[in-house]
């Protein structure tokens, strides 16, 4: 704009002077005194427009310094478009999962040899051979109001049918660290209890969740957390609920079928590592709980349990990251001993009553390495102790092998985001007495939707 | 080191605590009168002096440091090393959640993997969203890269916008005047406090962004290669161009075949620098940096990421002079 201006007022000024100069050009006095006149104005003009140029640049010197303090004055909020009717939509996540299994055992007629699992659990943890559904998810929450959040999860299972994993309210604005849940969920106990199954670092559950929680515990009922105002992590948990699930089962009466309590530690070890570990008690008292075995004599045969079932569970993780970015590279550590006494009657077949004491054990550790972004490997040994099992009058009627049920399982995975996950497994499972089952799993896991936050 | 010893001796004291707990629990078993027990406190609390402040990322806990001064004890849940989006909701995040009267963070679902998990298990209503203990940065300046539409194909797109905000201080300031009115708010006995360090931030401030421009100024138009979009507001501050990234899209790891395209586009269209976060991989600005003769720079990002990012101040002193020196 500088370099132009000057010329362009210069020809403004030159035309009428130029006009003036024709009709006045016999006037040598007239014209000296024009031209004088002409000069005095170019030289005024010139003059005021050098001051106006000179304004204009300290003008822009300013507005550039200024800049940076008038944004900072002038806070512009941001304008959110709320979409009408939708706005209080919950939020939807979906998790879609397909599973390929070679098995090289036939699974028909799968046991853990010395685990009387009622026939519902048993076939919802009987591997298949070839290609199957997973396990997909719906999941839709939200907050209810100002005082309660709101969560359902639905399973849809690989047979069409739906179940109901979790529906539940929770508080959120009890005070002192407290927080009060009601409705389905899964039971706090141990540490991989809570976490739903797209959440597990292999395919399937620990064989110890499997024999004494049937996979996984979800009760309904109440639970009440309180979280320590301690410098350190420490949290307890009490529940009490119906107990229709394995190791409990449905029964006709008020009150209570189950209860639990859990007790947690935690906290940092320096940036890079972190570690939680817990000790839990689940009671049930199952009545009529019914399984099918195989007698002395090799027959077929239904029992039943009546009694009380406690479990004790003990867990600890230890994750590792270095400075705590898990983005390259991490690993968990992560270890479950679960210890089951249960005392009551067995019903032999039907017929005979004898009292009954079983003391159970078993153990999973796991290690999961995330070598390369994306990439993890990871291992899991396990080992269920039968342990003692005393059926009264009916010992000679059932079998009581000394057997010590193992799996142990190598996995990889590639998660090329936080939404999506590939896997493959190798088992081998010797879950089963006389057979070692050797397993194949590939399988996918995704996750659509909302966002979902993991618990640690 | 020094504190994570001292805090050791909490758990060790509380086993006993627990020991009994449990046993109490398990003689009330089956009966309501545990749930009420707890419900209605057996435990004493203890109290705290200071007011309690949880900074999702360190600048805000800086910015919390600087405007709160000795009335408030700070913790991040991050350091500069950690990607802030990658986070997990530990044990020790929980129980700073719990004990905590402010958490500070950038919202804009920067937070959305961990922050929620605190909020919902924490027990803690002053830190519910919506509730005067929930500060969201975010919420305070203009946004950039808001997408009209989202879809995880496009990579780790966040709906309210690009949440990198504290790469330029001037919006920095603006939250320092939102941040202290929320101290104010949270802590009204220490109110005329709060805006007394605010008034001398705020001078000291914008003197110092004043003087940053000044440094900055042979930075206009500078082409750079970026990591992953995480510097948005600190181009629209100095007027940097940036011409690509090493990420194919927000959140995805680096490729060999996208590397490539980007050594390529740089023959047609050189940059001055490859700049990364002090949390981000290395490995692939390095690998351009080398071919494409150009320096990789790693900005602090944050307070803590460099020597020099001690404070909010040394930050940008820091994010500038490594600027400046990948134009000589």
């Amino acid at each position: 704009m500088k370099a132009h201006s000057i010329p362009v007022l210069m020809a403004l000024i030159a035309i009428p002077v130029a006009a003036a100069s024709a009709t006045f050009a016999a006037d040598d006095v007239d014209l000296r005194t024009l031209r004088d006149e002409v000069a005095r104005l170019r030289d005024t003009y010139e003059k005021r427009i050098d001051a106006l140029e000179q304004r204009l640049v300290r003008a822009e010197a300013k507005a550039a310094s200024t800049e940076s303090v008038a944004a900072n004055a002038a806070a512009p909020p941001q304008p959110t478009a709320m979409a009408g009717t939708n706005a209080f939509n919950p939020g939807i996540s979906l998790i879609l999962s397909g599973l390929y299994s070679n098995l090289s055992k036939d699974p028909a007629g799968y046991r853990i040899t010395g685990f009387h699992l009622p026939s519902s659990p048993l076939a919802d943890i009987t591997p298949q051979r070839g290609f199957s559904l997973a396990e997909s998810e719906l999941g839709i929450s939200a907050n209810v109001d100002q005082l309660f959040y709101g969560a359902i999860n639905f399973s849809i299972h690989p047979d069409d049918t739906v179940s109901t994993e979790e529906a539940f309210v929770q508080t959120t604005t009890l005070p002192q660290g407290l927080t009060l849940k009601a409705g389905r969920y899964f039971s706090g106990i141990g540490y991989l209890n809570e976490q739903h199954a797209h959440t597990w670092d292999f395919v399937d559950a620990p064989l110890a969740y499997q024999a004494f929680l049937g996979g996984q515990f979800n009760n309904d009922g109440v639970q009440l957390r309180w979280l320590a105002p301690s410098d350190s992590f420490l949290e307890i948990g009490a529940e009490l609920g119906r107990g229709a699930n394995y190791p409990g089962t449905n029964r006709n009466k008020n009150g209570s079928g189950a209860s639990a309590i859990f007790a947690r530690l935690g906290g940092d070890i320096g940036a890079s590592n972190s570690w939680l570990a817990g000790l839990s008690l689940l009671s049930t008292s199952p009545q009529d709980r019914q399984w099918d075995d195989i007698n002395a004599g090799g027959a077929t045969v239904t029992n039943s349990f009546t009694g009380s079932s406690k479990l004790w569970i003990a867990d600890g993780v230890w994750k590792w990251a270095p400075n705590g970015n898990a983005n390259q590279t991490n690993f968990k550590l992560q270890g479950e001993y679960l210890r089951r006494s249960e005392d009551g009657n067995v019903i032999y077949n039907g017929a005979s009553t004898g009292s009954y004491a079983a003391r159970q054990s078993g153990w999973y550790v796991q290690g999961i390495y995330q070598f390369a972004p994306y990439w993890r490997v990871g291992l899991r040994s396990e080992r269920l102790d039968s342990g003692t099992v005393d059926y009264g009058s009916n010992n000679a009627n059932l079998l009581r092998p000394d057997y010590a049920p193992a799996r142990n399982a190598l996995m990889l995975d590639f998660n090329p985001s936080e939404f999506s996950r590939i896997r493959l497994q190798f088992a081998q499972d010797k879950s089963f007495q006389g057979l070692t089952d050797n397993q194949i799993f590939l399988q996918y896991q995704m996750s659509l939707g909302a966002h979902g936050a993991h618990k640690y | 080191m020094a504190p994570t010893l001292i805090s050791f001796a909490a758990p060790i004291g509380s086993v006993a605590s627990l020991g009994a707990a449990l046993r109490k629990a398990v003689m009330l078993n089956r009966s309501i009168m545990l749930l009420l027990a707890m419900a209605f406190g057996v435990f004493a609390l203890p109290s705290f002096a200071a007011l309690n402040i949880l900074a999702c990322e360190p600048e805000w806990g800086a910015l919390a440091q600087e405007l709160g001064g000795d009335k408030v004890s700070i913790y991040n849940a991050t350091n500069a090393f950690q990607d802030p989006h990658h986070v997990q909701a530990k044990p020790s995040l929980l129980t700073k959640a719990r004990n905590a009267d402010l958490v500070v963070c950038t919202g804009a679902q920067l937070e959305i993997g961990w922050l929620p998990i605190l909020q919902q298990q924490a027990g803690n209503p002053k830190i519910q969203a919506g509730q005067p203990g929930c500060f969201e940065a975010a919420q305070f300046v203009h946004m950039q890269e808001v997408p009209s539409s989202v879809d995880r194909s496009l990579g780790d797109v966040h709906p309210g916008g690009n949440p990198h905000i504290q790469t330029d201080p001037r919006n920095i300031g603006l939250v320092a005047a939102a941040l202290a009115q929320r101290l104010a708010e949270v802590d009204q006995a220490n109110a005329a406090y709060y805006q007394g360090n605010y008034k001398a931030f705020a001078e000291r401030w914008k003197a110092a962004i004043l003087n940053w421009e000044k440094q900055a100024a042979p930075l206009k138009g500078m082409n750079i290669v970026v990591h992953h979009k995480a510097f948005v507001y600190l181009e629209n501050w100095l007027g940097l161009r940036e011409v690509a990234t090493i990420e194919p899209k927000p959140g995805v790891e680096p490729t060999g075949a996208h590397l490539s395209e980007v050594l390529a586009q740089l023959q047609r269209q050189p940059a001055k620098a490859v700049i990364r976060a002090a949390y981000s991989d290395g490995r692939g600005s390095e690998w351009l940096a080398e071919r494409a003769k150009i320096p990789a720079v790693m900005l602090p990002f944050t307070v803590g990421g460099s020597e020099r990012a001690k404070d909010l101040f040394g930050l940008f002193d820091d994010t500038v002079q490594k600027l400046l020196s990948a134009l000589k």
